[in-house]
């Protein structure tokens, strides 16, 4: 249980695993994550259930701070400690017709199975990838066989146009009548997608990452704010209508360790010695 | 010699150097002190202490034993009744149960046998000498039973079913077994090592483990209702209650299950050695008056708080924290404001709590608990100041499992309704116990529960009874 089975580099800092658990393959929907811990001294984390195929699933997680640093170091036929899941509420997959959808940062892995269970209910699929650079921009190639239609942004315009995917929406609500978008990155993405959404009063679902620790209901780490009402992503969510969340709550509880953890990696830097190769 | 009218002492750790650490308080018994103590029992005839028992313990049997020096004997005897003497030893509320009808207690003057120190010297006594005391276990009924959460109903009703004979597969959604006893109960009060050992017993027994299982999402609960013939629901009352006032998402306002998790399940009082990090305040402040309110305070302060104040919308006489822990908390300076409700957190621009604004309160007429409702007076507003709150107002079903079982009745509270004395529920071959039916209770219920669900359970699958015919 838990071996790695496959590791694959994806973007610098980047990685994609390919992790043996058969409950997790077995009985994992859309939108759903888990929890890891990686050894008996580190702490749980959520990551997203990016796929699934045989006996394994894929995680794809972008090397942050300590504890997704020392994952994405983990070779080949290393296991994984512990993995909880799948966790979180399921996406709300049907038809809707034309659906958007916005990925950025590693959220574009997240989005992939959505992706994949809205084609198979028939929708049309408007995608928008966005990233640093070019070399950010993952996973392409299975989004390009999707789509009906494709948009990339770059912040350095080394890739697609020159901008934000807000800029990439926008392009997309001009040229189609847009039924329902789903949109997954980084909070402060989320936030202006959930904007632009509402400009053109579509509706829109997020994908919300606050910190966690069990993931299971019985902390309230993950509280977010929703339409006025407390929430705990990890079993109401992780998916919210975007328009409802308070975002800039969400983003100060997102630093609250923001001392401990870079302390925490520093510490760990000095340690293991260079991770720039990452 | 004369017994003493009050208990044996316990030794135990200074207040001022305990604070400094998260080892256990109380050191246990000697055995020349177990002698002592055993001494002052009286072996009623009438026994009653154990109607005080929830799970029924032969007290002056064990305690008889300890007398004769005969320890193993003493052990054999309260594993009978009690898969986890280590564990209630050291956290059951005897001053409400077994000691409060211990005929010793009623003497003017006199206090009452001290029947959990007694049991918790057994229990350790046994450990310490590594000798398993014999346990028959049933030849193979060849029928398989799924129980559902590993706290102490899990682990009772697993450990009562292997040992007559069934296959017990315990699946748990945390990484480690013990449920509020892991996550929980701090290291001071309950040492993470000694639920390890009793877990560990339960193994023992061919009771299979499986953990990171969240029922209801890893496994459907069609598919255990198929592979099983029978399941025990025992997942607790985990989820954490709000007050929602203002201010409540505001960085370092922490429910106790959450500040409490850190701590003791993820050790985040070894931060950076684990990974886990939890905010050590300087001025905290413990909203709640019961024994989880008592663990938050006392795990702050252990955490190097400045001060840590426990605010209670009642008063003394009304906590509901155990008498023991409240005198523990108050040796280690704890401060208390009785009378005195939080309505909202203050917060700085960093989205930091800072304060709480709170208002005093008078006692009015009795609720439907008993207890004198606390009645607000206006103007008594006041601000304390606070790095860190902990919420410890109690807490509810959790909801993720149970909305999947399709046809489970449930109370008004979401609490599973399951019959008090089989704790068979609404669907066939589902039974349920602890404090997923009862609501917050206590360790030693919760195994009373699981005790009386491997009974039952045992029936209906010998064909004995039915339970829904
Ligand atoms: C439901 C859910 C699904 C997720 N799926 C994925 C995934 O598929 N791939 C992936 O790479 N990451 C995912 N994340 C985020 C991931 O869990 C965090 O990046 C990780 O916990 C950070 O741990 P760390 O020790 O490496 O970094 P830390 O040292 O804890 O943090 C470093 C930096 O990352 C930020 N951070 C911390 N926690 C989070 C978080 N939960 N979300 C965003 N930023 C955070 C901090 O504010 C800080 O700036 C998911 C989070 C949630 C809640
Ligand atoms: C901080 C604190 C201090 C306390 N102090 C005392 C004390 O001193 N004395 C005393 O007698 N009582 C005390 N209690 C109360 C006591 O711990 C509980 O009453 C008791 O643990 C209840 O046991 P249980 O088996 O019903 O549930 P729990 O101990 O809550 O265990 C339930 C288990 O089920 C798991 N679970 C939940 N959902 C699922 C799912 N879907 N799939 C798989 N597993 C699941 C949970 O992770 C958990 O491990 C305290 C409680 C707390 C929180
Ligand atoms: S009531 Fe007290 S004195 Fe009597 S048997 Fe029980 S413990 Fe002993
Ligand atoms: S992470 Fe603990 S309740 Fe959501």
């Amino acid at each position: 249980m838990n071996l790695i089975r496959e590791k694959r580099k994806l973007a610098p800092g980047v990685y994609e695993f390919w992790i043996e658990n058969n409950h997790i393959v077995k009985y994992a929907q859309p939108g759903q994550f888990v929890v890891m811990r990686l050894h008996e001294k580190a702490e749980r984390i959520p990551i997203t259930i990016a796929g699934k195929k045989d006996d394994s699933f894929r995680a794809v997680v972008r090397a942050v701070g300590k504890s997704t640093y020392e994952l994405c170091m983990a070779k080949e036929g290393d296991s994984i400690m512990d993995i909880a899941g799948p966790l979180g509420r399921p996406s709300e997959i049907g038809f809707y017709g034309n659906v958007m959808l916005v990925g950025g940062g590693v959220g574009i892995a997240t989005l992939l199975p959505i992706a994949e269970a809205l084609k198979a209910q028939g929708n049309r699929l408007y995608v928008v990838l966005g990233g640093r650079s070019k070399e950010y921009v993952i996973m392409l190639e299975e989004f390009s066989k999707l789509a009906d239609q494709i948009v990339i942004t770059t912040d350095d315009g080394s890739f697609g146009i020159k901008g934000v995917v807000t800029d990439g929406m926008q392009m997309l609500f001009e040229r189609e009548k847009i039924d329902i978008v789903w949109a997954v990155g980084p909070t402060i993405m989320m936030k202006f997608c959930s904007m632009k959404a509402k400009e053109h009063g579509v509706r829109i679902w997020v994908s919300l990452n606050p910190i966690m620790v069990d993931g299971t209901g019985m902390c309230g780490a993950c509280r977010v704010t929703v339409n006025g009402k407390i929430r705990f992503a990890c079993v109401d969510g992780p998916e919210f209508e975007g328009e409802l969340v308070d975002w800039d709550e969400l983003l100060k509880r997102l630093a609250q360790y923001r001392n401990e953890e870079e302390h925490s990696l520093k510490l760990f830097m000095e340690r293991v010695g260079d991770l720039s190769w990452l | 010699m004369k017994p003493s009218p009050k208990k044996t002492p316990m030794r135990e750790q200074e207040a001022k150097e305990r604070i400094k650490n998260f080892f256990e308080v109380p050191f246990g018994y000697s055995e020349e002190e177990a002698v002592l103590e055993a001494g002052r029992c009286l072996q009623c005839p009438a026994k009653p202490c154990v109607s005080g028992c929830p799970v029924g313990i032969d007290i002056p049997g064990f305690i008889r034993k300890i007398r004769e020096r005969n320890f193993p004997e003493a052990a054999r005897i309260l594993k009978l009744y009690n898969n986890l003497p280590a564990i209630c030893g050291r956290v059951c509320p005897q001053e409400t149960q077994c000691e409060a009808k211990c005929v010793v207690g009623k003497i003017p003057g006199s206090e009452p046998v001290a029947i959990g120190r007694l049991e918790r010297f057994v229990a350790d006594w046994e450990a310490e000498h590594s000798i398993q005391s014999q346990v028959e276990i049933a030849p193979a009924k060849h029928k398989k039973v799924a129980v559902v959460g590993s706290g102490p109903a899990g682990l009772t009703v697993a450990a009562d079913l292997a040992k007559r004979g069934y296959e017990v597969h315990i699946f748990e959604t945390l990484h480690k077994p013990g449920g509020v006893l892991v996550y929980g109960i701090p290291e001071f009060r309950l040492p993470k090592s000694i639920v390890e050992r009793e877990v560990n017993y339960v193994k023992s027994l061919s009771v299979q483990i499986f953990l990171n299982m969240p029922v209801g999402r890893a496994i459907p609960v069609k598919d255990l209702l198929r592979e099983y013939d029978a399941i025990f629901i025992g997942v607790g009352a985990g989820t954490p209650k709000f007050m929602g006032i203002e201010g409540t998402n505001l960085n370092g306002v922490y429910s106790a299950n959450e500040f409490l998790t850190r701590v003791n399940l993820m050790k985040a009082y070894l931060f950076p050695e684990y990974d886990t990090p939890v905010r050590r305040g300087k001025k905290v402040i413990v909203v709640g008056g019961g024994n989880v309110a008592m663990d938050a305070a006392r795990s702050a302060l252990r955490l190097g708080a400045e001060s840590v104040t426990v605010v209670y919308r009642r008063t003394e006489q009304e906590m509901p924290a155990r008498r023991e822990e409240y005198l523990h908390a108050l040796e280690e300076g704890i401060k208390f404001y009785w009378l005195t409700q939080p309505i909202r957190y203050v917060g700085n621009e960093k989205g930091e709590v800072v304060g709480v604004e709170c208002i005093s309160m008078r006692l009015g007429e009795p609720d439907e608990s008993g207890r004198r409702r606390p009645i607000p007076i206006e103007d008594s507003r006041f601000i304390l100041e606070a790095d860190t709150v902990i919420e410890a107002i109690g807490t509810e079903a959790n909801r993720f499992l149970l909305s999947q079982f399709d046809g489970l009745k449930l109370n008004k509270y979401g609490y599973i309704i399951a019959d008090e004395n089989t704790c068979a529920t609404s669907m066939r071959k589902v039974f349920a116990g602890g404090d997923i039916v009862t609501g917050a209770a206590t360790v030693i219920e919760a195994m009373g529960a699981g005790k009386r669900a491997a009974e039952w359970i045992d029936r209906f699958l010998s064909g004995e009874y039915d339970p829904w015919k």
